[in-house]
Formats: structure tokens, C-alpha cells, sequence
């Protein structure tokens, strides 16, 4: 039998029909749902007269509007309170669970989905929402949709795809200690490219990604769509299964040990071809830091901000210029020598117990740096907040001069109250760096919790493994 | 969905690659509970001078004169121009329908995000992608002191009118076809309920803890 990629089987088995050109019917195991793609899905199967297919297939919970403070007296903005009731009312409609804002389970739809065993290893996984990709990290095929595609799960739990191609990224040895998840995929981000990935699903591979915690793995995969893929997971291994028992929609005892066998099966085989292969040696990952206006503008923090004239590409050069000038840096100033307005930690990307961990252990027994107007702390969901309070995560922040806010999306796109000001500089952990994602004119440098931590209790980026 | 049908309309170039869904449509304006209405607030931090919101009237907001869509020259534009990798970033489909609303009806670019080329067939919008050589020498001439125009023939995958005669494009023979019929996928995907249905009889063997 030829050797087969963990894509292949993964697309294999949930392949309802294929035509002669490739074009294939794949069945939806998981379909997560948020407010913000999903209204005008369900307006569609109302105006069609289309009932849902599978209720027991969609989980619900709201998190881009959300505010981050005192929830109760509801939402401010009579904008996003729509968005927000429409998806309690659909959810009530059509019969979905729902983790509502007020329920202790609600958070970042791709923090809830893991932590709740909702996705699981060889499961297809959909969301109308790109960083999707997060829940490849248990061995599943996860990738986002956009809302005429959330309609047609709703409607058929099946979607008309085509196969992409495979890539296999190998990060390959160890990583250096103060070097975490997050500055190995904006490495591998800054080494193909933002566009580097596009029309692949890529396994993440090597002794590094091995070693990393499932959480770990989640903010490797969530930032696979930064590469350009829609797709990125990770082989299913001991670590994946103890992640996975135990969790409320996880399989119970009388399923548990057949789902283990064929998990265990999660992986590519010795000999499977893939169409692109990328080693990148983990020890050479350091620190990184973005300074442009696209996850691929990313340097090691001992580095510079680059020069476009030291660019051969005109149309490179030209997008180096114009993010420079957005960000209001010079070519040549050295990484550690910009000075963040304010601090966001939270976003799908790193917002876990662990990444909240290792920001407390660098802000323990330091203080925000006079010069950031504002550090913020967002858990990404309800428990893993209950849990950083139990551990005294909390305290720790507070007492150094961090706010402690509610679990939601956040900073990190601001469609609640939380936003850069025009001009303001934010080392923040989430995805994306684009223009005015955080906020019209917000100037973004992604970086690792720790790393976030580190700039707020300094009030410059600093290695933190200088610290 | 509207039937593709051949047309022909001024070419706006805008000349940045890596656009992302954030410029396409800002994250303040995807809070609406509708497909439609965002055409106004396409390209809104690179449009207008003013912070945009919802609600705006947006005909009274100040716009940027240096901006592409605001040059008199491509007025009625419904051909887009793009560099390479346009529309990465989210997967919100408020991007195409932004584009649809304020009138593209094509986008000619050398690449796209995955996510977004998927969403734009699903709205009647056809990307079109040609090599960065053709795509340089269109972008030469619509910046000309002319506006270029050009026809669009989907059934014969050409684009005519431009200085070099036809240049044709490769697409996807199915969603060629959804295009020129204006099909509806989830029309199409429940001709095939048995399958579905047999594939999930079979699943419930082979992994029931799937279907809890």
C-alpha cells in the first residue's frame, strides 16, 4: 500500500464523493460556530427553508464582540449587542449548543473548542473564522470558511472542496530556552513567506514541534493562515491523547479505547511524498519581534528594523517602504530600541494557561514600565481563567500593573472597546499585524507572551532571556 | 446567485501586493447582520481621511484624494487590478461582498489568499490570475493618462481590449460552471443526500463516539 501523508488520511476518510475533475464532497465532523460569520448563514437556511443537518455537530460561543469588563449590564455598543443576541437567538432557532457570554465555559471559539474535547484527533474542523487552522494541533483537518460555506455546513455537514497540496515543515533539533511556539512559527512565517504556504495544509514536524505542549502546537497551527495555508496540524502522539481524556465532549470509557487505536494512527507514514518539504534549524530560532504590517516583516530581537533599499524586489521594496512608514520606524534602529505604547496578551494565538504562565513569570516582582499607558491581560476563555486565578496568576498581574480582564478576542482585532489609539505602538501577542487591525492607525509588533511581558515591565522589546 | 455574463468595464489598479481582508473592509463594519450595504466602506482606512464607523453618511466624509478609487479616472471601475496575494488575512467573506457591492465584478492579480478566492466564486465575483509579466504590463496601462477598458468573456476565458490582443486564463472547470449558470452549491450538494447519508451510517460504525 503506498505511504500516505497525515493529510491524506485525514482527507480519505471523510471523503462522501468525488467527481472525475477532484472535486470532492468532505464531510464536516466539527462545525464551530462565532457571531460574526454566522448571521447571514443562518438568514440563508431561513430564507431557503433549509433545516440544520446535524444539531449535535455545532458548537456556538461569542467572542469577537464581547466586552473584556464587567459583563453585567450587557454590551454598550447597540452594534455589536446585535450581533451578539442574533447569534443567541439563532442558537435557540436551530437548537445549538451555546456558551453565551455570561456562561462560565464561553472564550475564544478556538480556546473553547480544545479545551472542551470538542475537537479531536482525525476530526474535519470548520469555522468561519481563518485561525481555524488552531485545531490541527490534536491531529485534526481544521481550516477556516467563509459565511456562504458556514451556511453550507449547517445545511449539508458537507463542504465541495479540493484537495491542496502537502507540505511538510520540519523544525528540526531543539529550540534554546526563552525561545517558545510563537517565535517558531513567525520564524517559519519570516523564512516562506506570507504567501508561502498558499495552497497547501502543512504538517508541522521535528523534535521541536514534538516537544512543545499541545497548547504549544495550537499557536504553532493558529498561525499556519499567516503562511498562507488555510490547514496546519501536527501527527496525533502520547501527549495529544492525555490532552484529550478527560474533557466533557471527549469520547466517554465505552468509546475510549477504539478511539485511541485509530488515533494512533495519525500520522504520515516512513516514505509518504509530500509536494514541498522546509527544514529550519530550531537552534537558529530566536526571539522574534515584527516590525512591518505583515507577519513575514519579522526579525530575532537582537536584530534591526531591515532597509528597502537592500531590497532587489521593486514591489517588495515598495511594501517594505510603506509599512515602515505606517509604523513610523527608520531602517537600521535596532529592535530593542522601540517603545511600545501599550501591551496586549490574549488572543487564540496565546492566550492559554501556559502563555499566561510564562508572562507571569516575567512580570512576578516587576512593574509596568511608566512609559505603557496600557498592559492588558485577556484569557482566552472562561476556564482558563478560573484556572490562572487558582494558580495566582491574577495577583501576579495586578499587582505588577496589568489589567485582568474577561476572555475574548479582544486587541486583537478591536471590533469590542478594546483598541489602539491612531499612531499608538502595542507589543501584543495575537496574529496579525496588519493596518489598523488593533485599531485605525495602531502600529503592531507580534511577539511571544513572554517577550510581551518583558516589553511591558521594560517599555522597550528586550531579549527576554536578558532579563 | 446572478448568471457570469461577459462584459466590459474600466480597469482600476491598485498597486500593492499582500492586501488584506483588514484594508478590504475594516473589522468596525463586519458587525452587521447582512450581505449587503458594504460597498461604501470598501477600502475605508485607505479611502476616506476620516475614521470610518458604521452609520456614517458616508457620501459628506472627507476622501483621499491620492487614493486609486477616488482618481475620477477609474469612477465606475468593475474590474480590479491587484498584486500578488490579494485578500489574505481572515476568512470573513465581507470582503467579497464589499468588492460585489461597491461593483467589481473581476479581479485580475498574479495570486490569492486560498480562503478569500474560494469565498469570491461563491458571490459571483471571478478572480482571475495571470502571470506577474501580463499583470505588470496591465498595471502600465491602466496607469496611463487613459483609463483602459477591457472585456471579460468567462465562457472563452479571455480578457480583450488590452495593448498585447486577447490573453486567455486558466479556471476551474466546475466553477466555471457554477458561474456561467449561477448555481447554488448547496442546491447541487442535496443531490447527493444518500451519499451523505450513507457516509454517516458508516461513520457511526467506524467511529461513533463522532456522533455523540
Amino acid at each position: 500500500m503506498k505511504a500516505k501523508t497525515l493529510y491524506d488520511k485525514l482527507w480519505d476518510a471523510h471523503v462522501v464523493r468525488e467527481e472525475a475533475d477532484g472535486t470532492t464532497l468532505l464531510y464536516i465532523d466539527r462545525h464551530l460556530v462565532h457571531e460574526v460569520t454566522s448571521p447571514q448563514a443562518f438568514e440563508g437556511l431561513r430564507l431557503a427553508g433549509r433545516p440544520l443537518w446535524r444539531r449535535g455537530a455545532n458548537l456556538a460561543t461569542a467572542d469577537h464582540n464581547v466586552p473584556t469588563t464587567d459583563r453585567s449590564r450587557g454590551i454598550a455598543d447597540p452594534v455589536s449587542k446585535v450581533q451578539v443576541d442574533t447569534l443567541d437567538q439563532n442558537c435557540a432557532e436551530f437548537d445549538i449548543v451555546e456558551f453565551g457570554m455570561n456562561d462560565p465555559r464561553q472564550g475564544i471559539v478556538h480556546v473553547v473548542g480544545p479545551e472542551q474535547g470538542a475537537t479531536l484527533p482525525g476530526m474535519t474542523v470548520v469555522c468561519g473564522d481563518s485561525h481555524t487552522s488552531t485545531h490541527g494541533a490534536v491531529g485534526a483537518l481544521a481550516h477556516g470558511i467563509g459565511t456562504s460555506e458556514v451556511e453550507h455546513v449547517l445545511a449539508t455537514q458537507c463542504l465541495i472542496q479540493k484537495k491542496s497540496k502537502a507540505m511538510l515543515v520540519v523544525v528540526d533539533g531543539t529550540v534554546g530556552p526563552g525561545v517558545t511556539a510563537k517565535d517558531i512559527v513567525l520564524a517559519i512565517i519570516g523564512r516562506i513567506g506570507t504567501a508561502g504556504g498558499t495552497g497547501y495544509a502543512i504538517e508541522f514536524s521535528g523534535e521541536a514541534i514534538r516537544d512543545l505542549s499541545i497548547e504549544g502546537r495550537m499557536t504553532v497551527c493558529n498561525m499556519a493562515i499567516e503562511a498562507g495555508a488555510r490547514a496546519g496540524f501536527v501527527a496525533v502522539d502520547a501527549k495529544t491523547i492525555d490532552y484529550v481524556r478527560g474533557r466533557p465532549f471527549a469520547p466517554g470509557p465505552e468509546h475510549w479505547d477504539r478511539a485511541v487505536a485509530h488515533w494512533q494512527t495519525l500520522h504520515s507514514d516512513d516514505g509518504a511524498e509530500f509536494d514541498r518539504v522546509v527544514v529550519i534549524p530550531a537552534a537558529e530560532i530566536r526571539p522574534q519581534v515584527t516590525w512591518g504590517t505583515s507577519p513575514e516583516m519579522v526579525v530575532a530581537v537582537d536584530g534591526a528594523v531591515p532597509d528597502p533599499a537592500a531590497e532587489s524586489d521593486p514591489v517588495k521594496a515598495d511594501g517594505m517602504r510603506r509599512a515602515l512608514d505606517y509604523m513610523g520606524l527608520h531602517a537600521g534602529t535596532p529592535i530593542t530600541e522601540i517603545r511600545p505604547d501599550k501591551v496586549f496578551i490574549g488572543s487564540c494565538t496565546n492566550s492559554r494557561i501556559e502563555d499566561l504562565r510564562a508572562a507571569a513569570a516575567v512580570a512576578k516582582g516587576r512593574k509596568v514600565a511608566a512609559g505603557i499607558r496600557q498592559a492588558l491581560v485577556v484569557p482566552g476563555s472562561g476556564p482558563v481563567k478560573a484556572q490562572a486565578e487558582r494558580e495566582g496568576l491574577d495577583r501576579i498581574f495586578i499587582d505588577a500593573g496589568f489589567e485582568w480582564r474577561e476572555p475574548g478576542c479582544s486587541m486583537c482585532l478591536a471590533m469590542n472597546a478594546d483598541r489602539l489609539e491612531a499612531g499608538e505602538r502595542c507589543a501584543s501577542t495575537s496574529n496579525r499585524n496588519f493596518e489598523g487591525r488593533q485599531g485605525q492607525g495602531g502600529r503592531t509588533h507580534l511577539v511571544s507572551p513572554a517577550m510581551a511581558a518583558a516589553a511591558a515591565v521594560t517599555g522597550h522589546f528586550v531579549d527576554v532571556r536578558d532579563l | 446567485m446572478d448568471r457570469f455574463v461577459t462584459f466590459t468595464g474600466v480597469v482600476c489598479p491598485l498597486d500593492r501586493s499582500n492586501v488584506d481582508t483588514d484594508a478590504i473592509i475594516p473589522k468596525q463594519f463586519l458587525k452587521s447582520i447582512k450581505r449587503t450595504g458594504f460597498g461604501p466602506n470598501l477600502f475605508d482606512a485607505w479611502r476616506y481621511l476620516d475614521h470610518g464607523e458604521p452609520g456614517m453618511d458616508n457620501s459628506r466624509r472627507p476622501v483621499n484624494p491620492e487614493f486609486v478609487l477616488n482618481d475620477p479616472r477609474y469612477a465606475g471601475a468593475s474590474i480590479l487590478l491587484a498584486r500578488e496575494n490579494f485578500g489574505c488575512g481572515s476568512s470573513r467573506e465581507h470582503a467579497p461582498w464589499a468588492l460585489a457591492d461597491y461593483g467589481f465584478k473581476v479581479i485580475v492579480a498574479p495570486s490569492y489568499a486560498d480562503i478569500f478566492y474560494n469565498n469570491s466564486f461563491k458571490n459571483g465575483l471571478l478572480p482571475i490570475v495571470l502571470n506577474a509579466a501580463t499583470v505588470d504590463a496591465l498595471f502600465d496601462q491602466a496607469q496611463g493618462s487613459e483609463a483602459l477598458t477591457l472585456t471579460v468573456d468567462l465562457d472563452a476565458q479571455q480578457i480583450r481590449g488590452g495593448d498585447g490582443g486577447p490573453i486567455g486564463f486558466d479556471i476551474d472547470p466546475f466553477r466555471k460552471h457554477c458561474l456561467l449558470e449561477g448555481l447554488d452549491d448547496i442546491g447541487l450538494t442535496l443531490q447527493h443526500v444518500d451519499d451523505i447519508r450513507a457516509y454517516e451510517a458508516k461513520r457511526r460504525v467506524e467511529a461513533p463516539w463522532l456522533f455523540k
